[in-house]
This record gives structure tokens, C-alpha cells and sequence, in this order.
């Protein structure tokens, strides 16, 4: 039965992502949707980490930053391929990840969120402060857009369907860890580490796996990110990006892959729409973690679970009183 | 090095790691009453700063007036946050908690953005402006008001928890909750009387700190980490272990700054808080658990 | 049914917390194909004998072993392993699934295959799950369950999760199974039907069970062996008669229960 409505879920997504942008004549559509793409394949991540395993970060935005200045410099620089470049940097940022995962999952809730708010701002001074390697707080221009074998993807349609099959793997990549074995020790992991433990799960292992893995999306999406925009800048990055990621997971449900899709497009795609919004961005976020996990601990997906589940229930009542 | 530097270092550590030991002093009171970190601390600390500016410039208050106003508005804030975002969700996962009072933190910082913009304000020093010289090293007298202040509010502290029934009774609660229940004290005004406190102590902290590295309304992300580290330092659920820890920080940072880099000056204390997590969470004060098993 | 191999060893343990003796001079030697019971007023030392077996509390001296492996020093996982296997005084049920996947949880060192099996969906995720999923519906069938299998964990009525933890715990097949307190908040008859259960486990799937509990009637009707602790010290030993006729059981539990 889930996996039904698993197989479900995922046609309406191909069908959505794939059909739909033939009909946008807009660029400026498109560029937030590809925007929101790449945010939503460091999201997908993050909910492996925070919804299934229950394990914080709050410095994700640093694994995104790592990888996007690694493939920028290496690429601008050093004349590498985007395609090594880009790789490079998610190599750089899971060694990373394991450097600071194995000391920091050993810590529970409080301090691990500390831990990893601490690392992100370390990383965040760094790509500001280390001028002549990054450009500092002023950027770094001139970044080649994404090629491989020979084709250049300028054109932003071309971008989009990159950044949706990738996005699309991310997702198949999620859901079919979640439905394995793997997954199950996640979750076993998130209930009670004790029982965990006795069921003769390995917690720091998978523990750092998931971290890893997490820190491999977000670091696959920096580098999408940067060779996008040609440009990335340390604010980019910063402990305000962390949140939203964060923002973005609770709100579209942390115990559902498809939550952290949703909270990407939402999130990305609601302040562009909204023009005062802007002024109000910071606010909002605020009062969405906060009510979101006062009243909707399994955001929006959760939402619309309910809702489901519901209208299901009044049906089966009514075919109840019909035997 | 000669003497004259390494006393201002240690004059500037001092001087700015008290804030750092009040914010610690902040997230201990709420801890002990309540197994919470506040996120949101910080944001007491620029609030404090932050609301003596509007009040002195916007309003025309005197500087004395600005600040009682701006502490007794953030020691209200921080009522309000208990009442309306932490007592309701009482017992909910630790996870649940801290992103309710990230979300605090945030909604805070947008409100003050929204409200008194994104600028960079200075508030007056609060007496003096002669600075006297001391073996070399300058030291400015509001140094002398951030030492004396940060002293008065210790020693207040300690007598408010060794002596007065709240202290006492807010001690138990930090102990036993339910034991604490049954001798009669009440654990939700408690809880909320640690709210206030830590919210005082706080807003204290960023009063006396905003005349000299002036105030905007983000200062309170990094006040909040670094007092975060000051706590983890002194040994979590330890306030005067705390206070030292942020006084060991300033200095550590200070010194960092004058004789490794000043670049990466707001670096170290986040290095130093990676490395007593990592390698001694209960930090060099403290035998204290950090989380009950 | 004993046949006279001992299958757990703890020998001379003891645990210091602060200073508070939890444990002093424990030792305890489980034959394997029985039930041995470990009784004993509250605070006696029981839980925390079983934590040191299963390796989430580090004796301060003393050693144990599990057949002829020293596991002493081994960490929780490992002796998991080993085939030792738990349950819980609170309930410990993995809340976020359901109760088909809890127990296939239980299976987690049985059944297994690599991460890239299950990205690829290769030939050996698909065999491993669904022997995974069947020996979990078996171990279900077994306690009684097997209607609630889609059920969410948490949604399970109070005795239902206990037997559900029982089922989880032995679908790894252990070769030994520690109970702390599964009759604790259950009513006379649902304690009876699960007095069967752990008496079927034992002779039907020849597990050797380590069973802590308070209700004697279940403890006398069930156990080969019963060993008493009072105050962190082991005060007797010996089968169920001879138990309730020793002076210094009775002496201990009048003296301290309420």
C-alpha cells in the first residue's frame, strides 16, 4: 500500500516537473524554479537528517558554501572542468562532514545544534575573511555556467531539466533508502538510540552516514548553484540560509521526502511573488518555525495526510452505515 | 610583547567577555529551570542595546531612563516568550523546543530590523570620556562601568539565589521539578521568573557593551554563540562557571585577535566551543551532565 | 530442557555510581535453554545488572561472558550481535513506525544487504526484504499480533506494545533474550497469556531468557532458576521452591517493599 502511494506521489512529481515548464514563457519564472530546485536537493538532504534520523544541524549552509567555492575557485582558476569541479567539491565537503560529524553526533540534541551552529559560522568567517582565495565579503565573479562533454547549458530551460533530473535522483536516491534497511535503523535511531543499539544497530555509523549523506546533497546542490548564477557571495551562505533551510524542511514536513520539495518551492518561490514580503522575510520565517512546530509538527505534507486521511475515514464511516 | 598590548588585550577581553558571562549567566537560569537552551538569548542581549538607542534618540529619554526602559521591555519580553511559546508546548522533543525558539530568535531580529532598521547605532558612553593610562595600556572608563556592572550584577545574583525564597525556590525547581511541586513551590512561575531573570541579565549585558562596539539589530546571533561558548566552557548548568567562561573567552579572543589575526577574531570563540564540545562537553568548570540519559 | 551449558557468565561485577554501590560482587550464571529469574525489592540492582550485560552501563570491575566470548568491554551494538537482545522497562517501540517495520527493525543484522542494494533496488534488497517481512509476520503470528501489522507502533494499546517489543526482540533470532519487567502496568490476564508466550519462546524457539520482574506469580510459574538481588548483593539463589521458602528473601521483601 505504500508503496502505491509512494509510486503515486512520484508520477505527479515527474509529471508536474517535467511537462510543465514548456508552458513558461517567462525566464524569470523559470530562474526561480531552478533556484528552487537546487535549494530543494539540499532540503531533501537535510530532512534525511533532521525528520528521519532526528539528528540538528544548523550550519547546513556550510556544506552548500564549501562545495560552491571549491568548483567556483577550481574552475575559474585553475582551468578545471565543471564537471571535476563540481565533484571536487562535494569530495571536499563530505571529507569535511566526516571530520566534523564523527565528534559532533556524539553529543545530544543541544549541543550538536550548537556544534554545527558553530561550524557553519567558522566556515561562513572563513570564505569571508580569506580575501585572496575567495574575494571576500565582496563575492566571487566569473564562474563558468555548468558544461559537460561539450555541452553548455546557457540557456535556462536546459538548466532546469539539469537541475530536475538531478533533483529527481536525489528524491529516488531519499525514498529508497528510507524503504530499506537503512531507513529503518534511521528511524529506530530518531525513537530511542538505546533500543537502537540493542537491535544491534551501529548508531555512530549510521548516524554519520546520513550526516554525510545530507552534507553530499547540500554540497551537490552548491555547486549547481554556483555555476549557475556565475557568481557566489560568503551571504549567500550564512547562518540565515541554514535557518531557512531548516525553515524550509519543518514547514514542508519533516518525516516526508516530498516535505522538504515542497518547503523548497515554497520558500524560495513565496518571496519573489510577494513584493512586501521582503521587509517581513526574517518575521515570517520566525513565526512559521514557531507555529509550525507548536501546531503542525508534520508541516505542510503532514497537512495534507490528515486531510486525506479524513476525508478517507468519513468515507469508510459512511460505507459503514450503508452494511 | 611588550606589557602595554598584552594589558590592553587583556583590558578589551575582560571588558567584552563580561557580556559574553552575562549572556552565559542567561542560558544557565533558563537550563536549570528548564532542561531548555534558549536560542533566542541573543536576542535579549541586542535588545537591550537596541532598545536604549530608540528610546534615547527616538523618544528623548535620558541615557539612564533609555536604559531602565529598554531593560524592563526585554525582562518583558522574555515573560511573554514563556507564557506564549515555551508553557504551552511543555514536554514536547528537545528538537520540537529549540526550533521554537530559533524561531523566537528570528522573529525577534525581524521585528527590531522592521522597526528600527538595519542601521548601526552607537549608544553614549555613560560617564567620562578621559581615558586613563594604566602601565601603557588605555583603558576607557566605560571598561570600567561594563567590570563594575557585570560585578553588581554577580553578586546580586548570588544573593537573589542564596538568600531570597524566589532564588531558593527557583534552585529546587533547577534540582527536582516534582519534588520541588510538592513542598509547594510553583514550577510554571518559576519557569517564567527564569525567563525574566535571564532576560535582565541579558539586556544588561548589551547595555553596557553597545556604547563601545556600538549596535545593530544582528548583534545578537554572534553575542549569542559566544555566550553559548562561555556557557559550554564554565560547564553547562553552572551560572558563576558560565560568567568566568565568558570572561575566558573575551580574553582568548582578544589576544587571538592582537596576536594571531584580527580577520578571523569572531573565529576563536567558535574554535574554542568546537573543542570543549568535542573533546570535554562537560566543560573545564564542570561535572554537570549535559543531557540525562 | 537444561542441559547444563552455561551460556552467560557475569562474574564478580561490580558498579559504582558517585558514591553509591549499585552492584558489589554480582555474579550470575545463566544455563543455556532456561528461563533464569532475577528478582528483588525496587532499587535493588536489577535494571542496572542488565544494562551492564547488554553493555549500556560499564561495570566498574568484573567481566562477562557470553559463551565463551569476553564481552566486557564490548559496546552494546556488538553484543547485539553476539545474539543478546533486550527489552526495555519503559517501553521503547520506534514511534515513527509501523508495527510490521518495528519488528523487521528487530532483524536488522539478519537480514542484510548494502546501501547501493537498496538505491539500485538490486535482486538481493528484494530476497532480503521479503525474508525480512516474512520472518517479522512469523515473529508477529507468534505473539499474537498479526492483525495490528500495519498499524502504526504508537497507536497500539499499552499490553499490545509490550508483546510487540517481545516480538521485535526476538526477530533476530537471539540466542539469548533479557526482559526487564514485561508484565509491569498489564492486567492478571493479560500477564497470564504473556507468561505463555515467554515459556513458548523458550521452548519452541529455544531461546535462553534472563527475566526480570516484580510479579511473583509469573516468576514462580515460568522460571528454572531465580537469583535474588537486595541492595546491589546477590542474597539467594536457587529454583522457585526453594526460593519462596528462604528466610532472607522473605526477610528482604517484607522488610523493604511497601
Amino acid at each position: 500500500m505504500e508503496g502505491k502511494k509512494g509510486i503515486f506521489s512520484f508520477l505527479i512529481f515527474v509529471v508536474i516537473t517535467f511537462g510543465f515548464p514548456w508552458m513558461l514563457t517567462n525566464d524569470y519564472y523559470l530562474s526561480i524554479l531552478i533556484l528552487s530546485g537546487i535549494t530543494a536537493i539540499g532540503v531533501v538532504g537535510l530532512n534525511l537528517l533532521l525528520g528521519y534520523a532526528g539528528q540538528i544541524s544548523i550550519g547546513h549552509a556550510a556544506f552548500f558554501g564549501i562545495s560552491a567555492y571549491t568548483s567556483a575557485i577550481l574552475t575559474t582558476n585553475y582551468g578545471l572542468s565543471v564537471g571535476t569541479g563540481i565533484f571536487s567539491g562535494i569530495a571536499l565537503s563530505s571529507v569535511v562532514a566526516v571530520i566534523i560529524g564523527i565528534p559532533a553526533l556524539k553529543l545530544k540534541a543541544l549541543s550538536l545544534a550548537m556544534a554545527t551552529l558553530g561550524f557553519g559560522l567558522i566556515v561562513y568567517i572563513f570564505l569571508n575573511e580569506t580575501i585572496t582565495l575567495t574575494g571576500g565579503p565582496s563575492g566571487f565573479v566569473g564562474i563558468p555556467r555548468f558544461n559537460i562533454l561539450g555541452y553548455d547549458f546557457y540557456s535556462d530551460l536546459a538548466y532546469y531539466y539539469l537541475v530536475a533530473i538531478i533533483l529527481t535522483f536525489v528524491i529516488i536516491i531519499s525514498l529508497n533508502i528510507i524503504n530499506s534497511r537503512a531507513g529503518r535503523a534511521l528511524k529506530a535511531i530518531h525513537s530511542s538510540e538505546n533500543a537502537a543499539m540493542v537491535m544491534g544497530i551501529n548508531v555512530a555509523r549510521f548516524k554519520l552516514f546520513v550526516f554525510v549523506l545530507s552534507a553530499v546533497f547540500a554540497a551537490t546542490a552548491g555547486g549547481l548553484y554556483a555555476h549557475y548564477l556565475s557568481f557566489v557571495a560568503p551571504s549567500s551562505f550564512d547562518f540565515h540560509f541554514s535557518i531557512k533551510l531548516i525553515v524550509m524542511a519543518v514547514l514542508g514536513g519533516m518525516s516526508s521526502v516530498w516535505g522538504g520539495v515542497i518547503g523548497a518551492l515554497f520558500l524560495t518561490s513565496m518571496p519573489e511573488f510577494l513584493r512586501i514580503y521582503e521587509e517581513l522575510e526574517t518575521i515570517l520565517y520566525g513565526l512559521i518555525l514557531i507555529l509550525c512546530m507548536m501546531f503542525m509538527p508534520q508541516g505542510i505534507v503532514g497537512g495534507i495526510g490528515k486531510l486525506s486521511g479524513f476525508v478517507m475515514g468519513m468515507f469508510s464511516r459512511g460505507g459503514g452505515r450503508n452494511e | 610583547m611588550d606589557l602595554g598590548s598584552f594589558l590592553q588585550y587583556l583590558i578589551s577581553g575582560l571588558t567584552i567577555g563580561s557580556t559574553y558571562g552575562l549572556t552565559a549567566l542567561g542560558f544557565t537560569i533558563i537550563f536549570n529551570a528548564t532542561r531548555v537552551i534558549n536560542f533566542a538569548q541573543g536576542e535579549f542581549v541586542m535588545m537591550g542595546g537596541m532598545l536604549s538607542v530608540f528610546f534615547l534618540s527616538a523618544m528623548g529619554a535620558g541615557l539612564f531612563p533609555a536604559i531602565v526602559l529598554a531593560v524592563t521591555c526585554t525582562t518583558l519580553a522574555g515573560v511573554v516568550m514563556e507564557r506564549l511559546v515555551i508553557r504551552p508546548v511543555q514536554g514536547a522533543n528537545v528538537i520540537n523546543i529549540i526550533l521554537i525558539t530559533i524561531g523566537v530568535s528570528i522573529f525577534i531580529r525581524g521585528l527590531v530590523m522592521l522597526f528600527l532598521g538595519k542601521d548601526t547605532f552607537a549608544l553614549p558612553p555613560f560617564m567620562g570620556t578621559e581615558s586613563l593610562n594604566f602601565f601603557g595600556a588605555t583603558i576607557i572608563p566605560q571598561s570600567l562601568w561594563i567590570l563594575t556592572i557585570t560585578m553588581f550584577v554577580l553578586v546580586g545574583l548570588r544573593i537573589f539565589f542564596n538568600k531570597t525564597i524566589f532564588g531558593k525556590a527557583m534552585l529546587a525547581c533547577s534540582f527536582e521539578q516534582k519534588a520541588a511541586h510538592l513542598v509547594g513551590i510553583s514550577v510554571d512561575r518559576m519557569v517564567m521568573l527564569s525567563f525574566a531573570i535571564s532576560a535582565l541579565v541579558g539586556s544588561i549585558g548589551g547595555v553596557i557593551l553597545a556604547p563601545i562596539t556600538m549596535t545593530s539589530y544582528d548583534v545578537g546571533i554572534l553575542l549569542g554563540l559566544k555566550g553559548f561558548a562561555a556557557c559550554i566552557l564554565g560547564g553547562l548548568g553552572n551560572p558563576f562557571g558560565a560568567a568566568a567562561g565568558g570572561l575566558i573567552i573575551g580574553v582568548l579572543e582578544a589576544l587571538g585577535a592582537g596576536y594571531i589575526s584580527s580577520a578571523f577574531k569572531d573565529a576563536f570563540a567558535f574554535i574554542i566551543l568546537l573543542a570543549i564540545l568535542f573533546v570535554k562537553p562537560s566543560g573545564i568548570f564542570g561535572k554537570a551532565e549535559i543531557e540525562r540519559v | 530442557m537444561n542441559n547444563g551449558t552455561s551460556l552467560l557468565k557475569c562474574s564478580d561485577v561490580y558498579v559504582r555510581f558517585g558514591g553509591v554501590m549499585a552492584l558489589s560482587d554480582v555474579s550470575m550464571d545463566v544455563q543455556e535453554g532456561t528461563i533464569a529469574a532475577l528478582i528483588g525489592p525496587n532499587g535493588a540492582g536489577k535494571t542496572t545488572l542488565l544494562n551492564v550485560i547488554t553493555g549500556m552501563v560499564a561495570q566498574t570491575e568484573g567481566s562477562i561472558f557470553f559463551r565463551l566470548d569476553d564481552l566486557s568491554e564490548a559496546q552494546p551494538h556488538i553484543r547485539s550481535q553476539k545474539g543478546m537482545v533486550r527489552t526495555f522497562q519503559n517501553l521503547e517501540v520506534f514511534s515513527h513506525m509501523t508495527v510490521l517495520e518495528n519488528v523487521m527493525t528487530g532483524a536488522h543484522n539478519l537480514y542484510k544487504y548494502s546501501v547501493l542494494d537498496s538505491i539500485f533496488k538490486t535482486p538481493r534488497y528484494f530476497s532480503q526484504e521479503k525474508k525480512c517481512r516474512e520472518a517479522a509476520m512469523e515473529k508477529l503470528r507468534f505473539v499474537g499480533l498479526e492483525d495490528d501489522w500495519n498499524k502504526n507502533a504508537v497507536d497500539l494499546p499499552y499490553g499490545k506494545q509490550r508483546l510487540l517489543e517481545l516480538a521485535r526482540a526476538i526477530c533476530g533470532d537471539p540466542v539469548l533474550l533479557l526482559l526487564d519487567e514485561p508484565a509491569a502496568g498489564l492486567n492478571p490476564k493479560e500477564t497470564s497469556s504473556l507468561g505463555r508466550v515467554i515459556a513458548a519462546v523458550r521452548d519452541e524457539l529455544k531461546i535462553t531468557i534472563v527475566l526480570v520482574e516484580h510479579d511473583m506469580e509469573l516468576v514462580m510459574s515460568i522460571s528454572d532458576d531465580i537469583t535474588v538481588l537486595n541492595f546491589g548483593q546477590v542474597i539467594a539463589r536457587g529454583t522457585p521452591g526453594e526460593i519462596q521458602k528462604n528466610p532472607e528473601v522473605i526477610k528482604a521483601y517484607l522488610g523493604s517493599d511497601d
